[in-house]
């Protein structure tokens, strides 16, 4: 059986999501290609060649793909579809914008954010703000899924497949980019980082946020995350919500300060390894997910961490 | 201009899903259930959209048992103008879903399709990608900010890494993130309104479209607990016990 992954890139390099599903994707099969599409993309295919395993890496470059719009994917993969069995995208809000209109096109019920690949045919998915792990299994004979990559091992460099240039295929003219506001962060990437230390709506205000939240996450080295309400609230940007309906992270340690602990919210941080949580309220449902909890006001007890830690040696 | 908005009646995101004991599914008996949220803020954005004289008539559809018709009385009483019920007493798979909603979009002409962009349900976040590929039409998904225009829609998108902006060609479909707006509350007297509003109720079968399952659910199982944890004294306890208990400073 052929499979197709479509990467998740930054334009120089292919981010560590790709290499978890081509995890998933060899658990599937020994035969799986990689396509990099984007505007300027071969930086990242020469990365994507290098992760062993894959024997193949298509690419496809247009000013459509590189602004991500789902009719310029669908036009470029629902072609190459007739030669692979089954296509992985990483479940990220692109793989989750692209993956089902793809699906749709060649008549397959997609498979979204997959945690396991039980069999060929075979896999499990949280549904349910993950209180229930569903298995399914598909009769489709072609298959499109998008894997939740904090559940797979990134899988190793060590391979030197070939690169292969393919059309791009025509965009769509009904669909067109307009702006972005993407910002660069200088820290960990709120996917990938081991520790990640979130906010809540304790904080109440950006400023608050910043003042407290920011420099506990400089010290550790982590990356920042928000609930909804801290997000809704305009403490911090939109894609910083960890939940059921924004990212999923599983970091070595997770630092929740001032977070009620929401069922929506620990659906993005219950697979943490380590978590720790700052509440005042002994009661608060994220003590019950919380390995170490600290029932203190995060006003007086955030100060005390950062000395402790400065103390550490951090 | 027409605008067609799809509800879908789910657990109230208050309640939180329990295994049934055999693993066959989620034990929905006595479980209060609600509109999606995400379908809330569509259904709200119709309204404005009709509020603010772009749209002309927002009608409401729902897939689902015979129940869902409270669902679309709900989105009748925030300010749509009709409803349709498409009964279906098993829960259908998000490909037969957008096959109905395409039939319905044949038969309706909408210029403007608003949906969530996700059931909390089964979390799939993909009958709007579905429908949108399945009539051709562009797609702008997880919708945070929408202008409508007689041709087009600018769309602001919440993507990874912050905003993406997009204009799409009318029609078209867009799907609603959490930042679009804040739904309002169906007040007394429009509740009371919308029980006379006009609510089509029709089968799959009237629309000839094949709802067959593709996936087969071989179980629903409890995903593993956490071992409970415990409480530290202070700040500089709970620092030892990261760096020398756990290991992970
Ligand atoms: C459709 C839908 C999707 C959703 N998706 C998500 C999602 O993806 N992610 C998400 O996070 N939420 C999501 N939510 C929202 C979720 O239900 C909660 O409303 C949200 O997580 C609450 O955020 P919070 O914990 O910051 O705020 P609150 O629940 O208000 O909690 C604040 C906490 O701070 C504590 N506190 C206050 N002051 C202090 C202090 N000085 N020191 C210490 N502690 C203090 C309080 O005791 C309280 O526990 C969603 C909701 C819906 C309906
Ligand atoms: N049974 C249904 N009836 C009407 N609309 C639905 C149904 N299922 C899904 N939808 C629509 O599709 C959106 C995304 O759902 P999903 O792809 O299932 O996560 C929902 O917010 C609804 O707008």
């Amino acid at each position: 059986m052929a499979v197709l992954v479509i990467a998740d890139h930054d334009g120089s390099a292919v981010r560590d999501t790709t290499n978890k599903t081509v995890t998933a994707a060899l658990q599937l099969s020994s035969d799986v290609d990689v396509l990099v599409a984007g505007k300027g993309v071969d930086a990242a295919a020469a990365s994507a060649a290098k992760i062993a395993g894959v024997k193949k890496v298509l690419t496809a470059d247009s000013d459509a793909l590189g602004q991500g719009l789902a009719e310029a994917y669908e036009a470029l993969v629902v072609p190459l579809a007739a030669k692979y069995d089954a296509i992985l995208i990483p479940s990220t809000s692109q793989g989750k914008n692209i993956a089902p209109r793809i699906a749709a096109k060649l008549d397959v019920a997609p498979i979204s954010d997959i945690i396991e690949v039980v069999d060929a045919n075979t896999f499990s998915r949280p549904i349910y703000a993950g209180n229930a792990i569903e298995t399914v299994q598909s009769s489709d004979a072609k298959k499109v899924i998008t894997v939740r990559p904090t559940v797979f091992k990134a899988a190793a460099d060590g391979g030197s497949a070939s690169i292969e240039k393919i059309d791009a295929g025509a965009g769509s003219a009904k669909s067109k980019f307009v702006s972005q506001e993407i910002v660069k962060l200088d820290r960990p990437d709120l996917g990938a980082a081991k520790i990640v230390v979130s906010g809540g709506r304790a904080m109440g205000s950006e400023d608050e946020f910043k003042a407290v939240i920011i420099p506990l996450a400089d010290k550790l080295g982590a990356a920042v995350g928000a609930s909804r309400a801290a997000v809704d609230a305009g403490y911090a940007p939109n894609d910083y919500q960890v939940g059921q309906t924004g990212k999923v992270v599983a970091p070595d340690l997770y630092v929740a300060i001032g977070i009620s602990g929401a069922i929506q919210h620990l659906a993005g941080m219950k697979d943490s390894k380590v978590i720790v949580a700052i509440n005042k309220d002994a009661d608060a449902p994220i003590f019950q997910v919380a390995d170490y909890g600290l029932v203190a006001d995060y006003k007086t007890a955030v100060p005390e961490l950062m000395e402790a830690l400065s103390q550490a040696g951090k | 201009m027409k605008v067609l908005v799809p509800v879908k009646r789910v657990i109230d995101y208050n309640v939180k899903a329990r295994v049934k004991a055999d693993g066959s599914g989620v034990d929905l008996a006595n479980v209060k259930m609600s509109m999606n949220p995400f379908c809330e803020i569509a259904v709200e954005e119709a309204v404005r959209l009709k509020e603010k004289g772009t749209a002309t008539e927002v009608v409401i559809v729902s897939i689902g048992p015979a129940q869902a018709q409270e669902t679309i009385r709900t989105a009748l009483a925030m300010g749509g103008d009709r409803g349709l019920l498409i009964q279906s007493d098993t829960d259908l798979e998000p490909l037969a879903v957008a096959k109905l909603l395409a039939a319905v979009v044949k038969e309706e002409s909408p210029n403007l399709v608003l949906m969530g962009k996700q059931a909390i349900d089964g979390d799939n976040n993909a009958v709007g990608q579905m429908l949108a590929a399945l009539l051709d039409w562009p797609q702008a998904t997880f919708a945070s900010k929408v202008e409508v225009s007689a041709s087009s829609a600018k769309v602001t998108r919440e993507v990874d890494g912050g905003l993406q902006t997009i204009e799409v060609q009318l029609p078209a479909i867009v799907t609603a993130d959490l930042r679009l707006n804040e739904p309002r509350y169906a007040s007394l007297p429009n509740i009371m309104k919308a029980k006379k509003k006009d609510l089509a109720v029709k089968t799959a079968a009237d629309y000839g479209v094949d709802t067959a399952p593709r996936l087969k659910v071989v179980k629903v199982a409890e995903p593993p607990k956490r071992a409970g944890g415990i409480k530290v004294e202070s700040a500089a306890d709970l620092v030892m016990k990261l760096k020398n208990e756990a290991g992970v400073l």
